[in-house]
């Protein structure tokens, strides 16, 4: 288990202070895979490396399985990461050394016989998919194959857990969906707790069990991907589920109102009851449906008619039904 | 063609002993200045603030000799360390003392080399290693070192031809090889052909140390794409 407590991170810079993390709690509990999102310069990646402590927080504490390792020293620090993997966007391989060579890397940093490393790094490889790149350098593979060597490195010493900071960030949609479900199938198998910095909400609603919403140095939303997806409170988590951009791009100038579906509402036309029912037209802004827990969830931006009546109609009725909704300001 | 000098020189095996000079003192020299600047390169790496280890003030000391011998200009820092060279090797004459001259002023040049070439390694992999729990010790042998193998062996070929250029220079208070025998049997005693000869001489020695060199890095580097694995 990770807990961090009123966590604060704050850099000193010339004569200025800036504030990178403040009053962070979280809990990630063993086995489940955990995504913290937010857009570039919330904090995110600082606060990943403050559970390795790659950076050292200012304030607060970061607790795993209970032991304060902010108290730890210098020598049982580097012991203690080396139960904790982690991949990067950039894939950070050895570029002169083979595949094979990066993938026992760690194990010779902490005195594995060169023999037995060898045996486990081949294992991993095989566990990833890249048996047959064992020579090869890095500069021979694709960035899929970069992050795949990169994992079977973070796992050579069979770490509890593994922290992805936006590691499929520099990968197209496709890989991103293989490299994800490399992880969703590590922690299944491997029972390997995985923490997951991101700024794209498809990876969250991909392979996450639980998020934390990071705005502006704080954690604004967190709690199950479902609940956060389909009710989401912060301005920055709706911004993640539908990007402003997109939003500008298809609003009319009218009054709009998101719809949530959950899977039971499926089967039924909604809409077009609202439609026929109140007797006036709505523009569909944006409309999307995700799985998520085995569920599917839907969200619907529509764009209520022109007129103030109309309008009224459909906000009675919407206040009538059984649909989540609410009103976009 | 050639001038009386010029055929007793190379009678005598005057010109092949300034060559084999040359080469000697060059590639001594240039091994003890690594021997010496290449950990104080890896010190000044590693201390600076983006360093693994910064020390703000061994960096700032170590950055202000280094400077300062990189400061003189070489030929009269020779004749300011004459009496160092005096009491490390006993002399201050001959190819020993001119030895102890150039690792004096090639070492700090050296370490600025090894600094940079240090400098050029993705602080990504730096930072991967330490989320390995990799000591700073270990990233230098394993990470930093290796991974600026091919920028390494490019400075170090720099460096050797600028060596090979102060061993010239040498020639002026007391050194021998090629340089010495264009300044006292070709510049004093009027005869260019000798000069010229010893010109042509460290031309292609330096060719062959730029070439040699080159193709090293080059293939023992393995970021080359496809290619060779």
């Amino acid at each position: 288990m990770i807990e961090l407590k009123s966590l604060g991170k704050t850099y000193h810079a010339s004569d200025k202070e800036i504030v990178a993390l403040e009053d962070i709690n979280l809990t990630i509990r063993d086995g489940e895979i955990y995504g913290i999102i937010g857009l570039s310069g919330a904090g995110k990646s600082t606060l990943v490396r403050c559970i390795n402590l790659l950076e050292r927080p200012t304030s607060g504490q970061v607790l795993i399985d209970g032991k304060d390792i902010l108290a730890l020293s210098r020598e049982k620090l580097l012991k203690l990461r080396q139960s904790i993997g982690m991949i990067f966007q950039g894939f950070n391989l050895l570029e002169q050394r083979s595949v094979l060579q990066n993938v026992t890397f760690p194990l010779e940093v902490s005195g594995v016989k060169s023999t037995e490393a060898r045996a486990r790094a081949r294992e991993l490889l095989e566990l990833v998919g890249l048996s047959d790149r064992a020579g090869s350098y890095p500069s021979q593979l694709s960035g899929g194959q970069k992050q795949r060597v990169a994992i079977a490195r973070a796992l050579a010493t069979n770490p509890k857990y593994l922290l992805c900071d936006e590691a499929t960030s520099a990968l197209d949609p496709n890989t991103t969906r293989s490299i994800l479900e490399l992880l969703s199938q590590i922690n299944r198998s491997l029972g390997v707790t995985i923490v997951i910095i991101t700024h794209e909400m498809k990876v969250i609603d991909q392979i996450c069990d639980r998020v934390a919403v990071l705005d502006h140095s704080r954690i604004v939303e967190e709690g199950r991907v479902s609940e956060v997806f389909t009710s989401p409170v912060s301005e920055i988590a709706k911004e993640l589920i539908l990007p402003a951009n997109r939003k500008q791009e298809i609003s009319g100038g009218g009054r709009r109102v998101r719809l949530t579906f959950h899977s039971e509402y499926a089967g039924e036309p909604v809409l077009s009851r609202m439609v026929l029912d109140c007797q006036c037209p709505v523009n569909i802004l944006y409309a999307d449906t995700k799985e998520l827990d085995g569920k599917t969830y839907g969200q619907m931006m529509i764009e209520l008619p022109p007129g103030e009546r109309d309008a009224e109609k459909i906000m009675v009725w919407l206040k009538n039904s059984l649909i989540d909704w609410q009103e976009e300001v | 063609m050639f001038s009386e000098m010029f055929l007793k020189l190379w009678d005598n095996g005057l010109i092949l002993k300034g060559i084999w000079e040359t080469i000697y003192m060059t590639a001594l020299s240039s091994v003890i200045a690594y021997v010496i600047g290449l950990p104080l390169g890896v010190i000044l790496n590693i201390t600076d603030k983006d360093g693994i280890n910064p020390i703000y003030w061994l960096n700032r000391i170590l950055g202000l000799v280094v400077n300062f011998f990189r400061s003189i200009p070489f030929i009269i820092l020779m004749v300011a360390m004459l009496p160092v060279a005096k009491l490390i090797v006993g002399e201050s004459l001959g190819n020993r003392a001119m030895i102890v001259m150039l690792v004096i002023a090639a070492s700090p040049y050296v370490a600025r080399m090894v600094e940079s070439s240090l400098k050029e390694v993705n602080a990504g992999v730096i930072e991967a290693a330490q989320s390995m729990g990799t000591n700073n010790f270990q990233i230098v042998r394993k990470v930093l070192l290796p991974e600026a193998k091919p920028s390494l062996i490019t400075g170090a070929v720099i460096s050797m031809v600028t060596i090979l250029g102060y061993s010239a220079m040498a020639a002026t208070i007391g050194g021998t090889g090629l340089g010495q025998i264009a300044i006292s049997y070709g510049h004093q005693r009027f005869n260019p052909d000798v000069t010229w000869c010893c010109v042509f001489l460290t031309v292609i020695i330096v060719q062959i140390i730029q070439e040699a060199g080159m193709r090293i890095a080059h293939e023992t580097d393995k970021r080359v794409r496809g290619s060779k694995h």
